[in-house]
């Protein structure tokens, strides 16, 4: 099962690596990350999307609760969640398929950015799949570049990850 | 405030700390320390060989008093040699601070003489790990490395020191912290007490119930508290090899070590129990053989200090989370306020059950007649010329074995040995580092012909501090458990496992300064063994040669359930 798992881990030099290095040493795979600082500068959030069964899941839990610069951190998809990741998508439009893919983007509430005489650059938000829906909307054949952030994520209602 | 340089503050936090001894090889990172620690007479620096050797010597230490072992290493080759002594104390959660020298700053990814990057190299194998990135922070690092070492589940830290950062003409104010406050890290100070009564509960509901002790307990100062429960409940007792005298091995409530090479009582009490007690142990493969099969009828109640222990390998029934002494002294109130008693009907029978065990099937081996003694004769001459009263270090192998299964280690902390990451090398530079907490105990370091030679070197520093530490070295002329597992599954294809050319250990310990003796004959063990033990100041070396054929049994068979063992070359369950 895919999860979400949130943390909120000291914003220091080495941090990361940390994270990251659980991962590859216990065989485990991190499918999207994204990591930046939060409102207190001391502190960085970090977000990854992995798979795994409950034990699993319950393993990476505790062992990432074990590095000593993670403060906190919640798995989002055991409760109810918002989840969202920016795309910026590179994709030939020509002729007939310049209006064809500004239908799609309407559609999949998405915005041009950048034009050129062949070329649009897309941006859109929303959950991994929504994004992975709007790439077969468009087909493979015309897309030129895909770069997607990883995926963020925050707990509905009043349930917040802070110290 | 007190101005210090970068170098000088090192040395103070380590005397802060009441460090006694500090065990390392100077080189150019780390010269402004070397300086430092020259100039006062409160921290010892004992210099040795290798580097690894450094490692191992402040892990028996830290194994020995419980106190953590302190490394000094410098960049580059000195701190990659380091790596072997942090992955062993790793594995068998020792406390341990590794100061590792590195290059100056601003030459930091520049590919330097002697640069590596160690906070890199190191991570997978330490509790955690800093880089002084301003002298100013070195008190405050110094005392959180201690700290993190020490507490919880305790673990290597490494503290990685750029040249430039120690430089003497650089003084910053010094006040050693007297407490530290960490958000992200707090380790548990209490087991949950709704669950040790559970835990009570189930206890008193067992019929066949089995008390399995690791490292832990050892680790944790638990083996008092654990000796009272299991004399109090009259439930039988198992240790792993990392668990070995917590529970004294002479007690008749203890059945011997469990797992892959554990006494068929152990092994058979484990398999048929229906509640487990696991205390300080990880339930690891050496101990499960297949998990699937593992105790199937049993409920698990399972402590440790670390949360991600639990359920990894098997679930636990009741989990509790906390320190093992904690844990095990709320348990006995908790026995008192429960105020009842075990089945002891269902105890008779499940004791004569595991007497019927031990008397078919308890630790044996064959003698031969006339033939080269057996190295398990050699363990029981040791215990008998130390009384069963020293401290017992070993390498990784077969000897490591015979050690742990025909020494009977009554007290905790005297069995010191590599058990997680098997560690050859280990036995000797460990022994070093118990003889320097305890100048006038008795260590021994039990090894062979193989693992000696990887930190043989180390004779040399048991020279220069007169460490007058007993190497038994139990030499079948190869490497003993590489040879088994070819002949027992590799039809007897004895790929490089031969040694040949094997050094005159005589010679060799007397060209390094040390008595040596050969024993080739059983008749002359106890003999030799006695003399050795004689000479209360001086090193002996003693190469006993001993049946090249012989095997570790019992032997679980892979991917069987705990009570599935070879007994012998011949005889299975």
């Amino acid at each position: 099962m895919r999860r979400i798992i949130s943390i909120l881990m000291e914003n220091e030099p080495g941090a990361l690596s940390r994270v990251i290095g659980l991962f590859s040493q216990r065989g485990y795979n991190i499918d999207s990350l994204s990591v930046a600082p939060t409102e207190d500068s001391t502190l960085s959030r970090l977000t990854l999307t992995t798979y795994g069964d409950d034990l699993k899941i319950e393993q990476i839990t505790k062992h990432l609760n074990k590095l000593i610069e993670v403060v906190k951190l919640v798995d989002l998809t055991e409760g109810a969640h918002i989840e969202r990741e920016l795309m910026l998508i590179k994709v030939k439009a020509t002729g007939a398929q310049r209006a064809e893919v500004k239908r799609s983007v309407d559609i999949f509430r998405g915005q041009i950015v950048d034009v050129t005489s062949t070329v649009y650059t897309i941006q859109l938000t929303g959950a991994s799949d929504k994004l992975d829906a709007f790439i077969g909307a468009i087909g493979e054949a015309q897309v030129l570049e895909v770069v997607r952030s990883g995926v963020s994520g925050i707990a509905r209602g009043e349930k917040v990850l802070s110290l | 405030m007190e101005m210090l340089s970068g170098a000088e503050m090192v040395v103070r936090a380590l005397q802060d700390e009441g460090v006694e001894y500090i065990f390392g090889y100077p080189g150019g990172s780390v010269l402004h320390i070397y300086d430092a620690l020259f100039q006062q007479d409160k921290v010892n620096h004992i210099l040795v060989r290798h580097e690894q050797a450094a490692t191992h010597a402040a892990d028996g230490y830290a194994r020995a008093t419980g106190k953590p072992g302190v490394v000094m290493v410098t960049s580059g080759p000195g701190a990659t040699n380091a790596i072997t002594g942090l992955a062993t104390a790793f594995m068998d959660s020792i406390p341990m601070i590794v100061l590792s020298g590195q290059v100056r700053s601003d030459w930091i990814g520049d590919d330097a003489f002697q640069e590596t990057d160690m906070i890199g190299v190191s991570r997978p194998v330490v509790k955690h790990s800093f880089m002084v990135r301003d002298a100013k922070d070195i008190p405050e690092i110094m005392k959180k490395a201690f700290y993190i070492a020490t507490t919880g589940r305790p673990g290597p830290v490494l503290v990685d020191i750029p040249k430039d950062q120690t430089a003497p003409n650089v003084k910053n104010p010094y006040e050693y912290p007297k407490k530290v406050k960490m958000r992200s890290y707090a380790p548990v100070s209490r087991g949950h007490s709704g669950q040790i009564r559970k835990a009570v509960e189930e206890l008193m509901k067992a019929k066949r119930p089995v008390i399995y002790a690791g490292g832990g307990v050892v680790q944790g100062e638990g083996s008092e508290l654990l000796t009272q429960l299991a004399h109090r409940l009259n439930f039988p007792v198992t240790n792993t090899l990392m668990g070995l005298g917590c529970f004294p091995g002479t007690d008749k409530q203890n059945v011997g070590m469990l797992g892959m090479h554990g006494t068929y009582e152990a092994n058979m009490t484990m398999h048929n129990s229906d509640v487990i007690l696991a205390v300080g142990a990880r339930l690891d493969d050496r101990v499960t053989n297949n998990v699937k099969k593992f105790c199937p009828g049993a409920k698990i109640i399972h402590i440790d200090i670390d949360p991600a222990t639990i359920s990894k390998n098997v679930m636990a029934h009741i989990p509790i989370v906390g320190p093992v002494h904690q844990v095990l002294e709320e348990m006995l109130a908790a026995l008192d306020e429960h105020g009842g008693e075990p089945d002891q009907k269902a105890l008779e029978r499940w004791w004569e059950e595991i007497e019927g065990w031990r008397k078919i099937h308890g630790m044996r081996y064959e003698v031969n007649k006339d033939g080269p003694m057996k190295p398990q004769q050699v363990v029981e001459a040791l215990y008998k010329a130390t009384n069963g009263d020293a401290y017992v270090t070993s390498d990784v192998g077969q000897h490591q074995m015979f050690a742990a299964q025909y020494y009977k280690y009554d007290k905790p902390r005297r069995w010191i040995n590599s058990g997680g990451l098997g560690t050859m090398g280990f036995g000797l530079p460990a022994a070093m580092g118990v003889q320097f907490a305890f100048p006038d105990a008795t260590v021994a370091c039990v090894t062979g012909e193989g693992s000696i030679q990887m930190n043989i070197q180390e004779l040399s520093t048991c020279l220069q501090y007169g460490l007058p530490v007993k190497i038994i070295n139990i030499n079948n002329q190869a490497l003993g458990m590489v040879r088994q597992w070819q002949d027992m599954q590799y039809g007897g294809r004895h790929s490089q496992s031969y040694m040949e050319s094997l050094p005159d250990f005589v010679a060799l310990a007397e060209a390094y300064g040390h008595v040596g003796m050969k024993v080739t004959r059983f008749e002359d063990l106890q003999g030799a063994m006695d003399e050795a033990f004689a000479l209360k100041d001086r090193l002996v070396f003693m190469d006993i040669y001993v049946d090249p054929t012989e095997h570790v049994y019992p032997m679980q068979i892979a991917d069987g359930s705990m009570r599935d063992m070879w007994l012998s070359k011949t005889e299975r369950t």
